[in-house]
């Protein structure tokens, strides 16, 4: 064996050629990101922190930490996609006739592909499921999830998909073929590279995640609701999750089938999606937007829920039309199955089968628009207080229709034709995005964060926030809408009209306004920590909230409930303030809970090992990583010793710590 | 498992909260032999992807062999009544638990282990002979979309069989504690679901395969 095919067994096709040293923009970001890492850890080891972090977060399996874990994978990665994004904008708004700007093609390529892939798996889903993670089971009266060891390893499967993709940054390189790794720029052939591979790997493994995370929330509100809430009587959110997460369980099986037979076709030399030997790339398109389409409402149905909470509680009323709010969100989960092939009407399906695509997407607005009614009459003749969760709901909604209405206009297909892979089709999905799933999830975190942290997020800079990010969408968006309404085409690294410039100028300071609104909410963060002092929660209910975890302190015991509560009313927890309900301060009887354990986070590191050493050919070390997963996962079943108790004078300390706080507020 | 201190005092209101908790887990109570039940229903979704895939690669010959060449079909209907047999002695195994027999319940799970490892083993040779006639999953869309349905599902028969061996060992450790009833009942549940499967394989892979 000569020295060449030995470091070919030991490395795989990892060479010194696979570090960017020579990309100038990569080895700074690489600085940064270094220099930033060894401050943390170097702050987290001077002030003794591994031991805290390691036992009371990382393998921890209460569903509030889980739940905060996700949101903050999930803000941090925003950081990365909006990076990626202002990249984007930079080179639009100056790449214009001789002008080649800053990013070359390659390079570019991967830009846009890594923006789309962080923002909807690694910010959006992260977001989402951690919000739902954290309030769900509060909501309905739970102590936990249905099986929480899933749920920290769905956490921590989520992490090593996020650190492969960022790890695809440094070492080798990223897909170029889009979001969705389309094929066939995705074949082997055309992409000989790491960067499908770096996709496929990291998207499986959190993907994996997320359908065990999903079956998880859906059988916690199946099984888990506190006596008394039948179906009808549950906080329209868990609704709105339970559709969501029914959703996802129907669709990332396919995503992850379609995934599959792509890694089979570039590592086994199968004929799925090649271009010859029978191969059909195009089924690769149908199979990852049987996915696509339903994803985007998996991540704006319980948004939807964020919505119809933040808007009852603010407005001091009871949710107008909660039953037709339940079946609008049902019909939408059916629907939203069934409307896929809008996204390649140009495939040449004939005029039928676009006919059924296009009425079955318009036909998504109809609950769609009745959920916007019930907002507005929910808000009608209440006292609103526009604090600024609710002024999150105001920009969602007059943000949002207009995306809807793009959004029909596209369900035609006859405009579809014109505007297919067009600027206005991107336009209308960040404007659905943005002015639907992202603003909710603010609403989301600045209303839920005095009940996760015990004090409220700084107002003023939320305020600061709110603003940058409202106007800055339309300041950046609605250029776009016009160059695309026009002919221009997406995915366009430099253009040849002159007179398109000024478009992507006006669009490059518009993604400025945003920073100024990413900043804004950064700094909420930070200057609420400075002054939890004076923005500090003492009641458990600093809203006037109606759902029972505004029932419970701030921050809620680990049990969440010393006692499971029993409910009577819709808005249980208005009900007993109604009925003048006292807690009861006595009688504590020891609570059952599940203990925390580490698996989650040994297994999704041998995942993350897996996964890089498959997409580098390093064999070996794949096979060592496949059987060490395989070992501990049975070996992990062995261990019958799951749960303890909190005894009752436990309960009974933490319970008088927290009592007086709650009967002072109330 | 701790013991239950009760404290003197009861709680002064009742009609919104659960004085009395029952925390101790029922078999058929706990959630997860639904949360399993989902899980199977979304790795049906998956075996619906590769039938859908087999479906609209199923004459996508290349110029290849065709379904007629290659299927040796009193083979595989071996190989069907051999899974559903093993489907039936699992349903002793299950009985036998009912009655609070362990080492019945070992054995029973043994022979539908064994009967696993046949069906696997006959799936392997059947595969050897294709390849070694040039049949390779390679040749042609049509091969790459049965080589994959069949041996995803060939898999998770191979995963079911390595369950059945540590349902042995644990039971051999603990006996029929309620934890162990429990994953019985879910490798039941796995078990069928893949009998399921297979008889869809059988059907539209197999027998279709040798009309066209």
């Amino acid at each position: 064996m000569n020295e060449q095919s030995i470091e070919n067994v030991i490395f795989g096709r990892l060479s010194w050629a696979s570090f960017p040293v020579h990309e100038p923009i990569l080895l700074g970001t690489f600085v940064v990101v270094v220099l930033l890492g060894a401050g943390i850890v170097g702050a987290v080891t001077r002030y003794a922190l591994w031991g805290w972090l390691w036992r009371e977060w990382f393998t921890s399996v209460d569903h509030k930490k889980i739940g905060i874990m996700y949101v903050i994978l999930g803000i941090i990665m925003l950081l990365r996609g909006f990076a990626d994004a202002l990249m984007m904008r930079a080179q639009q708004a100056i790449a214009f006739g001789d002008n080649e700007g800053y990013l070359n093609a390659h390079h570019y390529d991967q830009v846009f592909t890594a923006h789309g892939t962080i923002m909807i798996f690694f910010v959006a889903i992260p977001l989402v499921v951690g919000i739902i993670n954290f309030v769900m089971p509060l909501q309905i009266g739970a102590r936990d999830v249905a099986f929480p060891f899933l749920n920290n390893l769905s956490l921590w499967l989520t992490v090593a998909g996020a650190l492969l993709v960022m790890v695809s940054l440094f070492v080798g390189e990223f897909s170029t073929a889009g979001w969705l790794n389309y094929v066939p720029v995705a074949n082997l052939q055309n992409s000989p590279g790491t960067g499908p591979d770096y996709y496929l790997w990291a998207l499986q493994i959190a993907g994996v995640g997320t359908t065990l995370s999903a079956i998880n929330m859906v059988t916690t509100i199946i099984k888990m609701r506190a006596p008394g809430m039948t179906m009808m009587k549950m906080p329209v959110f868990c609704w709105t999750a339970l559709c969501s997460n029914v959703l996802a369980i129907a669709i990332f099986p396919i995503l992850t089938g379609a995934f599959a037979l792509l890694m089979l076709d570039r590592y086994v030399g199968t004929n799925f999606f090649t271009n010859d030997l029978g191969g059909n790339p195009m089924m690769y398109w149908n199979l990852v937007w049987i996915w696509g389409h339903p994803e985007v409402y998996v991540l704006i149905l319980p948004v939807f829920g964020i919505y119809s909470e933040i808007t009852s509680t603010f407005s001091g009323k009871r949710l107008f039309g909660y039953s037709s709010m339940v079946y609008a969100t049902v019909v939408i989960t059916i629907l939203s199955y069934l409307v896929w092939l809008h996204h390649f009407f140009t495939m040449g399906s004939g005029a039928s089968v676009n006919s059924f695509f296009g009425i079955a997407t318009m036909v998504i607005s109809i609950p769609t628009g009745a959920k916007i009614f019930n907002w507005l009459f929910t808000m009608y003749r209440g006292s609103i207080r526009f604090d600024l969760p609710m002024m999150w709901v105001v920009a969602f909604m007059l943000t949002f229709v207009v995306g809807g209405m793009t959004g029909v206009l596209l369900a035609v297909p006859p405009a579809d034709f014109v505007l297919h892979n067009s600027l206005f089709l991107v336009a209308h999905f960040h404007n659905v995005i943005i002015g639907g799933v992202v603003f909710g999830l603010f609403a989301g975190i600045v209303y839920w964060f005095p009940k996760a942290f015990g004090f409220k997020l700084d107002p003023w800079w939320g305020k600061v926030g709110f603003w940058g990010w409202v106007i800055g969408y339309w300041v950046a968006w609605t250029p776009i809408y016009v160059v695309g309404l026009m002919g221009t085409t997406r995915r366009v690294r430099q253009f040849d009209d002159p007179s398109l410039q000024i478009w992507f100028v006006i669009a490059a300071i518009g993604a400025l306004i945003i920073l100024v609104g990413i900043l804004g909410f950064v700094m909420s963060i930070v200057m609420g920590i400075v002054k939890r002092k004076a923005l500090r929660d003492v009641t458990g209910d600093p809203w006037d909230g109606r759902t029972l975890e505004w029932s419970t302190s701030s921050p809620p015991p680990p049990y969440n409930f010393a006692f499971t509560p029993v409910v009577h009313d819709l808005d249980a927890w208005y009900d007993m303030k109604q009925r003048g309900h006292l807690r009861p301060e006595g009688g504590y009887r020891p609570v059952h809970m599940p203990r925390n354990t580490g698996m989650g986070v040994i297994l999704s590191a041998l995942a993350m090992v897996l996964g890089f050493a498959m997409v580098w050919y390093i064999w070996w070390l794949a096979a060592l990583a496949f059987v060490a997963l395989v070992a501990c996962a049975i070996g992990h079943t062995f261990n019958y010793n799951r749960d303890y108790f909190v005894a009752a004078a436990e309960v009974e300390r933490i319970e008088r710590e927290r009592g007086p706080l709650l009967a002072a507020g109330a | 498992m701790a013991t239950i201190v009760e404290s003197d005092t009861a709680p002064q209101d009742s009609t919104f909260y659960l004085v009395e908790q029952d925390d101790h887990d029922h078999a058929d109570a706990s959630p997860t032999a639904l949360g399993f039940w989902i899980y199977l229903m979304s790795d049906a979704l998956i075996f619906a992807a590769l039938f859908a895939t087999f479906g609209v690669l199923s004459t996508s010959y290349a110029g290849g062999p065709v379904p007629r060449e290659l299927f040796d079909l009193p083979l595989v209907a071996l190989n069907t009544a051999i899974l559903l047999v093993s489907s039936i002695t699992y349903g002793f195994a299950m009985l036998a638990m009912e009655e609070g027999a362990v080492r019945r319940t070992q054995a029973w799970l043994l022979v539908t282990g064994l009967l696993g490892a046949s069906f696997v083993g006959v799936e392997l040779y059947e595969f050897s002979e294709l390849i070694a006639e040039g049949a390779t999953p390679q040749r042609s869309g049509f091969l790459s979309g049965f080589f994959t349905l069949v041996g995803t599902h060939g898999l998770h028969v191979t995963v079911g069989i390595i369950w059945i061996l540590v349902m042995v060992v644990q039971l051999g450790q603990r006996g029929l504690v309620l934890e162990n009833k429990r994953r019985l009942l879910c490798l039941s549940m796995f078990w069928h679901f893949l009998d399921v499967v297979w008889i869809g394989v059988f059907t539209f892979v197999y027998l279709l395969g040798m009309l066209r």
